[in-house]
């Protein structure tokens, strides 16, 4: 693990994306620091932080894009999964060195608050608190680019479809107001939602046993329960899809100085999901 | 060392490999021998891990690569058909990372990586980017990769595609070197280089194994179709009297050449060795032979008759297959 985790870190930092990567986030942040806490005045970094959440949509794709499908593309995956080495590790090293790249920026955030401290009042532990999270959702976001980098084998495809994924999450609280809120357009929703999850399983395992039980249970469940009590389905879609607007975990916490520990927990269990999904996608690859 | 049974992989309704078995035994050179699309390269990416059989299993030394990768693993070094590299970095640091991957403890890492250097004749070019090298030196890059930390197996899937004459030569002198202590296994569609190195030939066509032996044993394996070929100092008609008396002989093709000799060609019965016979039956008659000659199958022959003479059986095998898995699927 850790001569891949090396590897990848040496890499991109000779290669250049890594010091584009840090250097558009740092410059970026750099030019609203100037904005909101220099020139106008306000003590709160975090507030500066919201602002440049906007650069992931456009840095983390470029991070993660060619972890797995250059790899994949070159051959050179050949070498990693011949090598005696499991590929839980090898799928780790590459989304540490990622994470590392990542941090890099981050640590020289933690220096801002300081100057503000310089001027006159700071509020250190918000602005901390809110790099770390700002790091964290930065952590989930390389999650989701490199599954979707191991899922093909082109650079500008994966980029592409990280940076569109991302950008549905940030713009997620205005596609959510165009979902249903009615009790029937709930269970139709949701039974949507599964068919998309039974349809995974059935790509990842082909049996149709297990797919096709998944979503007649499902199914099921969701049609039981809406005659039983519909009142339940009313704005479910809302409820449970809201969950995945990411960024407001973060925003809460840079606007109303709320830290949310559910939002955290969410954070690192999509961590997990993502990269368990890289890894049964590399795995299901040498079967096919 | 290696057993593998009954190996078979699909893509799609595909069948790639079909049934394949064999075993591979300590310090011997094998040679996988098959046209393009034979399955060569996919059962060797099977033996090493990078592909999932459909069914059948792999057992290296005892652990199945599958069950137990890790340990299976270790114990083989692999050339793939596209050397695994990666252009950005320098042949050293490229190295260095095969060591620290492959698990070569820290204090014999810079040593292992130095001979291996020094094996393949890198050590010019170790400061150079591996973007900037050429076919034949990025071949001898991954070939380090394969052999750094001296695996016991030894897996090279068209060593020497893409080198010039010279360093063919010399690759084939390291395989030879190498199986000293390891066991070797190569593919190549190239007879010449098989027969030339290996101590044990696997002949694969459309998947499936069609004969393996050593390369004389091969050679005899068509005996059966011997034939003798002789050139005498005569007339047709009189070779034809002359060899009339001997049973053996099937059937006689005769040539008559412009110098006033005759070229024959005689089939013979099965395992019979009638050149004595031959050779007194024109003593007795005074009639000079000039040449005598047993014409034995050479690789080249068993080679294409053997991947050529598969094409009719195999597609029933085919359907039989597929007809079995739409049952199941029913």
């Amino acid at each position: 693990m850790l001569a891949v985790y090396k590897r990848e870190l040496k890499g991109y930092f000779q290669s250049m994306i890594g010091c584009v990567f840090v250097a558009f986030l740092v410059g970026f942040t750099g030019i609203y620091f100037v904005a909101y806490n220099l020139n106008a005045g306000y003590p709160y970094f975090s507030y500066t932080l919201s602002g440049s959440l906007i650069v992931f949509l456009v840095g983390i794709p470029l991070l993660t894009m060619k972890s797995f499908s250059e790899e994949r593309k070159n051959k050179t995956d050949q070498l990693l999964l011949t090598a005696p080495v499991s590929l839980t590790k090898i799928v780790l090293g590459k989304y540490l060195a990622m994470v590392s790249v990542l941090a890099v920026p981050n640590i020289i955030f933690c220096l801002f608050p300081l100057i503000i401290k310089l001027q006159g009042i700071a509020y250190l532990k918000v602005d901390y608190i809110s790099i770390s999270v700002f790091f964290l959702l930065g952590c989930v976001y390389i999650a989701i680019g490199m599954f979707l980098s191991s899922l093909t084998e082109s650079q500008i495809i994966a980029f592409v479809t990280t940076f569109g994924v991302l950008l549905a999450l940030y713009l997620w609280d205005g596609i959510l107001s165009f979902l249903p809120r009615s009790a029937s357009g709930g269970v139709i929703g949701i039974i949507l939602i599964l068919t998309i999850v039974a349809a995974y399983i059935q790509h990842m395992t082909g049996n149709w046993l297990i797919s096709g039980g998944v979503e007649l249970i499902g199914a099921a469940v969701c049609v039981i329960t809406y005659i039983m009590k519909a009142g339940l389905f009313e704005n479910i879609l809302k409820k449970i899809l809201g969950n995945l607007a990411l960024a407001n975990f973060f925003t809460d916490i840079t606007s109303n100085n709320i830290v949310n520990i559910s939002g955290i927990i969410l954070y690192l269990s999509i961590i997990v999901v993502f990269i368990f999904l890289t890894i049964q996608t590399i795995q299901r690859r040498r079967w096919s | 060392m290696i057993e593998v049974k009954n190996l078979v992989k699909k893509y799609g309704n595909h069948l790639a490999v079909d049934n394949l078995s064999f075993k591979i035994d300590k310090g011997k050179i094998y040679g996988f021998l098959g046209p393009n699309g034979a399955g060569k390269s996919t059962t060797m990416n099977i033996m090493t891990g990078y592909l999932g059989a459909t069914e059948g299993e792999v057992l290296i030394d005892g652990h199945d690569i599958l069950r137990e990768p890790e340990k299976a693993k270790k114990y083989i070094g692999y050339l793939p058909e596209i050397p695994p590299l990666y252009m950005e970095m320098t042949v050293q640091e490229y190295l260095d990372f095969a060591a620290e991957l492959k698990g070569i403890p820290k204090e014999k890492r810079e040593s292992s990586v130095e001979e291996v250097l020094k094996l393949v004749k890198l050590k010019d070019v170790r400061e150079r980017l591996i973007r900037n090298l050429s076919k034949g030196y990025r071949q001898r890059v991954g070939l380090a990769q394969a052999i750094l930390g001296f695996p016991d197996i030894i897996i090279l899937d068209e060593p020497t595609v893409g080198l010039d004459p010279k360093q063919i030569i010399e690759i084939r002198e390291l395989i030879r070197d190498l199986a000293k202590k390891h066991t070797v296994i190569l593919s190549s569609h190239i007879l010449a280089e098989v027969k030339e190195v290996c101590d044990y030939i696997m002949i694969i066509s459309k998947g499936r194994l069609v004969a393996s032996d050593t390369p004389d044993n091969l050679e005899h394996l068509l005996d059966d179709a011997e034939s003798l070929e002789l050139q005498a100092k005569a007339e047709p008609s009189r070779v034809r009297e002359i060899l009339e008396p001997i049973h053996e002989i099937l059937s006689i093709k005769m040539e008559k050449r412009t110098d006033g000799t005759t070229f024959a060609s005689l089939d013979i019965k099965e395992n019979t060795d009638i050149r004595e016979k031959v050779f007194f039956a024109f003593a007795d008659q005074k009639c000079p032979l000039l040449m005598l000659n047993t014409n034995r199958a050479s690789l080249e022959e068993i080679f294409l008759e053997l991947t050529q003479k598969e094409e009719e059986p195999k597609s029933q095998v085919l359907e039989k297959k597929e007809a079995k898995t739409d049952a199941g699927r029913l």
